[in-house]
């Protein structure tokens, strides 16, 4: 056995042998797959499954695949899908209430999810630094997240560092990636001929150990090491944070918010495909014999007009205004009330936006004209 | 009117106008709930179910269908003064449907162009939704209506609740739901971004743009839509029909097809 300090190394062609012990381990493993245009995270038995030989490019709206024209299993980036629906489901119940009869009281008895083991394979820097940012929101507060807390349990990370990134990603200015650094089971490199493995939980080491990897070689861990330093400096997308929520919070009323809600659709897109946003709705489903309802809950977004409303008032009625909460919260609020800012730098909200909406360019242009309020 | 019904057994009437029948067979495709429904509420007036018919007042009346016709803004009438809480279905009666085509028609010439007897259609120049006529106490939208969401709020309403009806855009449906944008991934139209949530974005999820059946989502910014759709590169007229479609005589959408043909040289 390995110690931990020792990364070791995996063939290419031994992969599916990391599958198949996942599998015998009783995971369900997910990993990026072609779907439509763009990778999702999708359940896998084989290695032949996952979406070898693509790879992205990503704009301001705008996602696309081409071949890569090498044997690289994780050539494709990332798609929309993140690390959060796994832990914070996009539609779940967590309340069946029932009644005896008219009149009478309720009882209301949790609906907790089974926490069905599932390993998620490809999973990239900036997706762990959010599952962190969300591990704080869900299971540090006062209330922890029950649901949340038993998928998390569930959840084993095998977390791939990035070689290249597309042009939308800024992990170097959020300190997040591109290199796996934390919060993993399992810690991948993709080199021409295999994998360079590294263990970050007891877990992650068990499975190591049944895998017999030998360590990695010098020669590997080198090509590793400047692999991984072109990619950082290949990143050209940037988010000067040093001063970033003073210079929100001092720019409330700059015009730029207003020219920005002229763009803005008010889809939604950004928050939901941002793996931090946790914002989400409740309601109640009423069962067919009037005795029960189910409480659910999912997935909303501030940039739903029901999200502001209060009491018969919208206080964020126009999309400018809700623009503007999304940012000013994101990377300022957040700050006060988590303790970190909400933002990780993995570019989603900026890719799949449909108008191409980037917050980076945001930032900039009110830093550019601060004080033209 | 409240949104409460307070009757033990409320009674149900199903109406229609100007429409294909499609929502209220929404109503018969709730085949594994048709008959619970039926021990809690009596069913007294559904024509496309059943040819027994029990006169009013009813608890709850659905009205599909949009005004057409004089005898229909009488008849829309007569069933607003027999229903307690009277709910619209379906674009034609939230909107006007497909039919408000002929709100921006010259609506004698092509009856002289159709038919052999114009003298004998009876039609007005426009079709209307049903709030234009009378007071409508909740609209659910939809080309057809979402079967799931008329149980949902009919329970809701025999329990006492107000409808609570979904308010999100078809994108957070569709991103709820994990599939790829169409527009980004596709380079396709689509229309989720300005239009309500309500079917569960189907036209994604079956990797095709939006048609905007539910009408505009509150706040729609359709000239924004517009201008990235026109970067695709859809002639701007294909773009004003996607806008004037079958919930076109919303404003939202109205003035955003307006303003695509004006420019459309
Ligand atoms: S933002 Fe960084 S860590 Fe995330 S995908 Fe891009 S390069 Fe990788
Ligand atoms: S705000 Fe945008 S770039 Fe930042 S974490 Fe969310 S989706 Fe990623
Ligand atoms: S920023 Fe883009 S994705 Fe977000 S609500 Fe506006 S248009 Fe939609
Ligand atoms: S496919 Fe359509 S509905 Fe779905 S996110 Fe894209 S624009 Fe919105």
């Amino acid at each position: 056995m390995p110690d931990a300090s020792e990364p070791c190394w995996l063939e290419r062609t031994r992969l599916q042998r990391l599958l198949d012990v996942l599998l015998e381990r009783g995971f369900e493993v997910h990993g990026p797959v072609l779907r439509d245009g763009a990778t999702l995270f999708a359940p896998v038995q084989r290695v032949a499954e996952l979406a070898a030989g693509w790879r992205d490019e990503q704009t301001p709206g705008g996602y696309s695949l081409e071949p890569c024209g090498e044997a690289r299993t994780f050539g494709v980036v990332s798609g929309p899908g993140a690390l959060k629906p796994f832990v914070f489901a996009p539609h779940e119940p967590l309340l069946q209430v029932r009644m005896d009869g008219p009149g009478s009281s309720f009882e209301a008895e949790p609906v907790l999810p089974e926490g069905h083991k599932v390993a998620v394979l490809g999973a990239r820097a900036c997706d762990l630094a959010a599952l962190a940012v969300q591990d704080r929101i869900f299971l540090r507060g006062r209330f922890p997240d029950p649901h949340y807390a038993v998928r998390r349990r569930a959840l084993f990370t095998i977390g791939v560092s990035c070689t290249r990134s597309v042009s939308t990603c800024f992990c170097t200015s959020q300190g997040t990636g591109p290199e796996v650094t934390g919060g993993y089971d399992l810690a991948l490199t993709e080199l021409a001929e295999g994998f360079v493995v590294r263990f970050g939980s007891p877990e992650g080491e068990d499975l190591v150990g049944a895998l017999g990897l030998p360590i990695a070689s010098e020669e590997a861990l080198r090509r590793e090491r400047s692999d991984l330093d072109a990619c950082a400096e290949g990143i050209e997308r940037a988010l000067d944070s040093g001063d970033l929520r003073d210079l929100l919070y001092a720019n409330l009323g700059h015009p730029r918010w207003e020219e920005v809600g002229e763009r803005c659709l008010g889809c939604g897109n950004c928050t939901m495909v941002c793996p931090t946003c946790f914002c989400h709705d409740q309601r109640d489903e009423p069962a067919l014999d009037g005795a029960a309802s189910l409480r659910v809950r999912e997935w909303d977004s501030c940039f739903n007009p029901e999200h502001s409303q209060i009491h018969g008032i919208n206080f964020r009625a126009r999309v400018r205004d809700r623009y503007r909460q999304w940012l000013v919260h994101k990377l300022a609020g957040w700050v006060d009330q988590f303790d970190t800012s909400g933002c990780v730098g993995c570019g989603r909200c900026i890719t799949w936006c449909p108008v191409g909406i980037d917050l980076t360019e945001e930032v900039d242009a009110i830093r550019r004209t601060e004080g033209a309020s | 009117m409240s949104a409460r019904v307070r009757a033990a057994r409320p009674r149900l009437g199903v109406f229609k106008f100007a429409s294909c029948d499609g929502c209220q067979l929404q109503l018969l495709n709730l085949e594994d709930e048709l008959l619970a429904l039926a021990d809690r509420v009596e069913i007294a007036h559904f024509l496309e179910a059943s040819s027994r018919v029990e006169p009013g007042p009813y608890d709850v009346a659905l009205v599909e269908g949009s005004i057409t016709t004089s005898r229909d803004v009488e008849r829309i009438r007569e069933v607003r003064d027999q229903s307690a809480f009277l709910i619209a279905i379906g674009a034609c009666a939230t909107a006007g449907g497909i039919q408000h085509l002929r709100n921006v028609a010259d609506v004698e010439a092509w009856k002289s162009e159709i038919y052999p007897h114009p003298e004998w259609l009876d039609t007005l120049a426009t079709s209307t939704p049903i709030s234009d006529h009378i007071p409508v106490d909740h609209e659910i939208h939809g080309c057809p209506v979402n079967k799931r969401e008329v149980l949902r709020v009919m329970l809701r309403a025999l329990l006492g609740a107000g409808p609570d009806p979904p308010r999100a855009s078809v994108c957070m449906e569709c991103k709820r739901s994990g599939h790829v944008c169409v527009i980004v991934a596709g380079g396709q139209a689509c229309m989720g971004p300005v239009t309500r949530a309500g079917c569960g974005a189907l036209c994604p999820s079956l990797g095709r743009g939006c048609y905007a059946c539910f009408g505009p989502y509150e706040g729609a910014n359709g000239p924004a839509l517009a201008g990235r759709l026109e970067g695709l590169g859809l002639p701007r007229r294909d773009l004003a029909r996607r806008f004037r479609g079958i919930t076109g005589s919303h404003p939202a959408f109205r003035s955003t097809a307006e303003g695509l043909e004006d420019g459309d040289g």
